[in-house]
C-alpha cells in the first residue's frame, strides 16, 4: 500500500448499510481486554478501530522506581502467559550494560525454563484459539480442556522449581534464583514425553477435520512485506515466509550449543501460523531434552548468596536486549545511569507490534474471521498495554 | 551488509550523523534528517523490519526519540536516535516510511507529549482520551494526582 | 370415558412427559460432554448430579427478569412464547406406539415439518426486539441458515415417505417392520446422513451454531434474555432437538420396533431417539464451527442438489420395486 492505512475508520453512512458494532472490552474471545470497533456491511468487516490501554499500568515509569533486584518479579506481569520471557529480557539488558557474567549452569537453566514456558504458552494458545472458533459450548472447549490439562503439568514443574505457577521471580541479574530440586529432571522428561505424544493426537484431531481447515485456510493472510513493515515477530513472521528466529540469528544465553530447527511456512494465513507453532512445540521439547542431558554443574548465579537480593549498580550505558518469546521478539531497551535503578526502560512488547497488524488485515473478512485471526495473532494484553 | 559497511555508507551520505562506538550500530542524526535517514536505512541498508520507536527524557537536555530497525537477512540492527533539543516536542513522523511506526508514535505522544508531523492519526493510545499530562516525562512525578483517581 | 376427555388428557400427559425428558436430556448432554473432555460433569446436586436440572430450573425461575430499556417490549416478551410453541407442537403428531399419540394426522410429517419451521419467527422476534446489534446479527444469520437448511431437511425426510408411500407417521413406522429405512441399500444411508446434517443446521448445533456463537456473538439472539424467558428459550431449543431426534428415529430407525413384547415399544423408541440425540451431541463437542458463508455454500451447493438427486433416485427405486401405480 502506498498510503498508510488509517486506524480510525471514516464512517460514511451514505449509500451502503453500515453497522458499527463493538467487540467490546468484555467479550469471550477478546483474549483479555480489547475493544475493536468494527464497521460492518452485512457480515463483512470494512473497518476496524482497535482501542487498547485497558490494562495499562505504566511499567516503564514503575521500573524507574524499582531496583534491578526488585523489578524482575514485576516484569513477568507484562506477558503473564509466558512470564519467563519478560524477566529474561530485562535481566539480559542489565547484564549487558553492566558486563555481568552469567555462569553456564544458569544459562542452561534459563533455556530450560524459557522453552518449557514456550510449550505452556502455545498450549494455552491452541486451547483458546480452538475455543474461539468452536464456542465455549462446543467442540472447541474439548480441545481447550485437553490443552489446559497438559499445561497444568508444566505449571506443576514450575511450581516445584520456583514456588509459583504463573508469575515467577526466577531470573535475577547474574543468574537464576533457584536450582532444580532432585528428581525434577526426571519428572520434566516424563512430562515432555507425554506432551509430545498428546500434541500428535491434537494435530491429528484438528488437521483431519474439514471444518477446522475451512476456518483456518486462507484467513488473515499477512504478506511478507506487511509483516516486516509493521514489525510483527515470532510465529506470525515465520508463518509469512521470513526465516528469522532470534535464537538462531542472534543467539543469547548459550542457545548456540543446541540443535533445533526453525519452522517457516510460506502461506501467511492462520493455518501457516498454526503449523509454525505446532512445529515449535516439538523443537522446544527437543531443546529441553538436550539441555537436561548436558546440564553442567556449577553456580547458578554470579552474584550468589546475600548479593542476590542486594542492590546491583549498573554503570552508565544503554542496551537493547531481545529474547525470542512465544509471541515474538520481546525486547528491553534499558538506559542505566550508574545507580541501582534504571533511568529509562522501554518494553518492546511482542503483542503490541503483533496487534498493530490487525487494522491492515481484517477489513474484507467476515465477523467470524475476526475471531479466528485474533486467536492466531495470540495477543496477551499485559504485553500490549504494559 | 555488515556493521562496518553500514557505518561507512552512513558516513558517506549523512554528514551530520554520529555513529556510536561499540558492537551495536547506534546512530544519532539531527532532527531535520530523521525521515530521510529512515528512508535511507530502509532502502539502502535494507532494514525493512521496524522493531520499535520510543523516546527518552533527558531532563534539561530535552527529549530524544529513538527507533530501532533490523535487516533480518543480514542480521544488522540499527538504533536511530535524534535529540529534539531542550523544550522541543515536535518531530517528523516515520509513518510514511514504516507502517509499524503508527502505534509506536501514538504511544510516544501519549507518554511524552511529542507531536509527530505527518502522523495520520495522532491520539492517545494507552491512556484515556481525557487524561491530562504525559506520564513518562521526568517532570511527571510518580504520585501525580489525576482526578478522579486520588 | 366421554369423548372430550381424551383430547385434553392426552396432550397434557404428552407435554409433561416431553418436558420431563427435555429437562433430563440437558443433564445427559452435560454428562456426556464431560466424559468426552475427561471430566465428570454435574456431580454434587443430588446423587451423581441427578437433581441438577431441577436446581437449574428453580434458579432460572428466581432470577430477575431484565428487559432492555429501548427494547420493543411486546415483541421482546412474546418472542420466547412464539419460539416455544412450535417446538412443543411438533410432539403432537408423533405416535409413541401404535395408536398411542396425540393426533396421528394423515399429513403427519407435513405438519411436523411445517410447524418446526415456524420457530424462525420467534427467533427473529427475539433478535429484533432485543435492541442489540449482536442479537440482530444473529437473527439475520438465523433466517439465512434455518431457511437454507429446511429444504434439504424436508427432502431427506421425504425419502422414507416415498418408501413407505404415506405421509402418516404411524404408517411410515409400520412400513419398517421388515427393514428399517436406514438399512435400505444406499438411499437409506444417504438419506439418513443428509437428515442428520440438516438436523444439525436446523437446530443450531455446532458445527452450524453461528447463531449463538458464544465466542463471536455471545449467545446471539438470546443475549438479552434472563430468568424464565431464557428458560423458555432453552426449553424450546432442546425440545426441538429431542423432537427431531424422535422424528429421525421414527423415519429411519424403525420407531418402536425392537425385540421383546409390544409394550416395550415406546422404550425402544426412546432409546433410539436418545441414540440420535447423543450422535448429535457427540458431533457438537468434537468440531469447531464453520463460517456463515461456508454454511450457506454447503447447503445450497452441496446438500440441496444431493437431496434432490436422492429424491429422484428414490422415486425410480419405488416405481421399479412396486410397479407403476403405487
Amino acid at each position: 500500500m502506498a498510503t498508510p492505512t488509517l486506524s480510525r475508520v471514516e464512517l460514511d453512512y451514505s449509500g451502503g448499510e453500515r453497522l458499527t458494532m463493538n467487540m467490546g472490552p468484555q467479550h469471550p474471545s477478546a483474549h483479555g481486554v480489547f475493544r475493536a470497533i468494527l464497521t460492518l456491511e452485512g457480515e463483512t468487516v470494512v473497518g476496524v478501530d482497535a482501542v487498547i490501554g485497558y490494562l495499562h499500568r505504566c511499567h516503564e515509569k514503575l521500573s524507574e522506581t524499582l531496583t534491578y533486584a526488585q523489578y524482575p518479579s514485576i516484569a513477568s506481569k507484562t506477558d503473564y502467559v509466558a512470564a519467563m520471557t519478560s524477566e529474561f529480557a530485562y535481566v539480559m539488558a542489565a547484564e549487558e550494560i553492566g558486563k555481568i557474567e552469567v555462569p553456564k549452569r544458569a544459562q542452561y537453566l534459563r533455556i530450560v525454563t524459557a522453552e518449557l514456558q514456550r510449550v505452556a504458552s502455545h498450549l494455552l494458545w491452541l486451547g483458546t484459539w480452538c475455543m474461539d472458533m468452536g464456542g465455549a459450548l462446543g467442540g472447541g472447549a474439548t480441545i481447550f480442556l485437553y490443552c489446559i490439562r497438559e499445561r497444568e503439568l508444566i505449571l506443576d514443574l514450575f511450581e516445584s522449581l520456583v514456588g509459583a505457577r504463573l508469575l515467577y521471580g526466577f531470573y535475577q541479574v547474574g543468574g537464576v534464583r533457584y536450582d532444580i530440586p532432585s528428581g525434577w529432571a526426571q519428572s520434566c522428561r516424563q512430562t515432555i514425553d507425554l506432551i509430545e505424544q498428546r500434541i500428535g493426537e491434537y494435530e491429528g484431531l484438528l488437521e483431519q477435520n474439514p471444518f477446522f481447515m475451512a476456518r483456518a485456510h486462507g484467513v488473515g493472510v499477512i504478506s511478507r512485506e506487511l509483516a516486516e513493515d509493521v514489525g510483527i515477530a515470532g510465529p506470525l513472521l515465520r508463518g509469512s515466509n521470513v526465516n528469522f528466529d532470534l535464537r538462531r540469528a542472534a543467539p543469547y544465553s548459550s542457545y548456540e550449543d543446541f540443535k533445533f530447527a526453525v519452522p517457516v511456512e510460506a502461506a501467511g494465513d492462520c493455518f501457516a501460523r498454526y503449523r509454525v507453532r505446532m512445529a515449535e512445540f516439538r523443537e522446544s521439547i527437543r531443546i529441553v531434552r538436550q539441555v537436561l542431558d548436558g546440564l553442567p554443574e556449577g553456580a547458578i548465579s554470579s552474584r550468589p548468596g546475600l548479593k542476590s537480593v542486594a542492590q546491583v549498580r549498573i554503570p552508565k550505558g544503554e542496551a537493547y536486549s531481545r529474547v525470542e518469546g512465544p509471541r515474538g521478539e520481546v525486547g528491553c531497551y534499558l538506559v542505566a545511569d550508574g545507580s541501582a535503578k534504571p533511568y529509562r526502560m522501554k518494553w518492546r512488547g511482542a503483542s503490541f507490534s503483533n496487534l498493530a497488524v490487525l487494522p491492515h488485515i481484517i477489513p474484507g473478512h467476515k465477523v467470524a474471521d475476526v475471531v479466528a485471526i485474533m486467536g492466531s495473532v495470540d495477543p496477551v494484553f499485559g504485553e500490549v498495554d504494559r | 551488509m555488515t556493521r562496518d559497511q553500514a557505518a561507512t555508507l552512513i558516513a558517506e551520505h549523512f554528514a551530520g550523523a554520529q555513529v556510536q562506538a561499540g558492537a551495536a550500530l547506534a546512530v544519532t542524526v539531527p532532527v531535520e534528517q530523521w525521515q530521510s535517514f529512515a528512508r535511507f536505512v530502509k532502502d539502502t541498508l535494507g532494514c525493512h523490519f521496524f522493531s520499535f520507536s520510543s523516546a527518552v527524557d533527558w531532563k534539561e537536555q530535552g527529549l530524544e526519540v529513538i527507533a530501532r530497525v533490523d535487516n533480518l537477512d543480514d542480521g544488522l540492527g540499527v538504533l536511530m536516535k535524534t535529540r529534539l533539543g531542550p523544550g522541543v516536542s515536535e518531530c517528523p513522523s516515520l509513518v510514511p516510511v514504516y507502517r509499524g511506526a503508527n502505534w509506536m508514535e501514538r504511544e510516544c505522544y501519549d507518554m511524552f507529549g511529542i507531536r509527530f508531523d505527518g502522523h495520520p492519526d495522532l491520539r492517545r493510545i494507552l491512556l484515556g482520551d481525557d487524561w491530562q499530562g504525559h506520564p513518562l516525562l521526568k517532570s511527571y512525578a510518580v504520585d501525580t494526582p489525576y482526578p478522579p483517581y486520588r | 370415558m366421554p369423548a372430550w376427555i381424551t383430547p385434553i388428557i392426552a396432550p397434557f400427559i404428552v407435554l409433561n412427559v416431553v418436558i420431563g425428558i427435555v429437562t433430563y436430556v440437558t443433564l445427559l448432554e452435560r454428562k456426556f460432554a464431560a466424559r468426552m473432555q475427561s471430566r465428570i460433569g454435574p456431580y454434587r446436586v443430588g446423587p451423581h448430579g441427578l437433581l441438577q436440572p431441577i436446581a437449574d430450573a428453580l434458579k432460572l425461575m428466581m432470577k430477575e427478569d431484565v428487559v432492555p430499556t429501548r427494547a420493543d417490549r411486546r415483541v421482546f416478551n412474546l418472542a420466547p412464547i412464539v419460539f416455544l410453541i412450535p417446538c412443543m407442537l411438533i410432539f403432537a403428531t408423533i405416535p409413541f406406539a401404535p395408536g398411542l399419540g396425540v393426533a396421528d394426522l394423515n399429513i403427519g410429517i407435513l405438519f411436523f415439518l411445517a410447524v418446526s419451521s415456524m420457530e424462525i419467527v420467534g427467533l427473529f422476534m427475539a433478535g429484533w426486539g432485543s435492541n442489540n446489534k449482536y442479537a440482530l446479527l444473529s437473527a439475520m444469520r438465523a433466517v439465512n441458515q434455518i431457511i437454507s437448511y429446511d429444504l434439504p431437511f424436508i427432502f431427506a425426510a421425504l425419502v422414507p415417505v416415498m418408501l413407505a408411500g404415506s405421509l402418516k407417521l404411524s404408517d411410515i413406522a409400520a412400513a419398517q417392520s421388515g427393514l428399517w429405512f436406514v438399512f435400505y441399500p444406499v438411499i437409506g444411508q444417504l438419506a439418513f446422513a443428509a437428515f442428520v446434517v440438516s438436523t444439525l443446521a436446523a437446530e443450531n448445533r455446532v458445527p452450524f451454531d453461528i447463531l449463538e456463537a458464544e465466542s463471536e456473538l455471545v449467545a446471539g439472539f438470546r443475549v438479552e434474555y434472563s430468568g424464565m424467558k431464557f428458560a423458555l428459550i432453552q426449553l424450546g431449543e432442546y425440545a426441538h432437538i429431542v423432537g427431531t431426534s424422535f422424528l429421525g428415529a421414527l423415519l429411519f430407525l424403525g420407531a418402536w420396533a425392537g425385540p421383546g413384547p409390544a409394550w416395550l415399544g415406546p422404550l425402544w423408541f426412546l432409546l433410539k431417539a436418545m441414540f440420535l440425540f447423543l450422535l448429535v451431541t457427540w458431533i457438537r463437542w468434537s468440531f469447531v464451527r464453520i463460517r456463515v458463508d461456508q454454511i450457506l455454500a454447503l447447503s445450497w451447493k452441496v446438500l440441496l442438489p444431493a437431496t434432490l438427486a436422492l429424491l429422484v433416485a428414490t422415486s425410480i427405486v419405488v416405481v421399479w420395486r412396486h410397479g407403476a401405480g403405487v
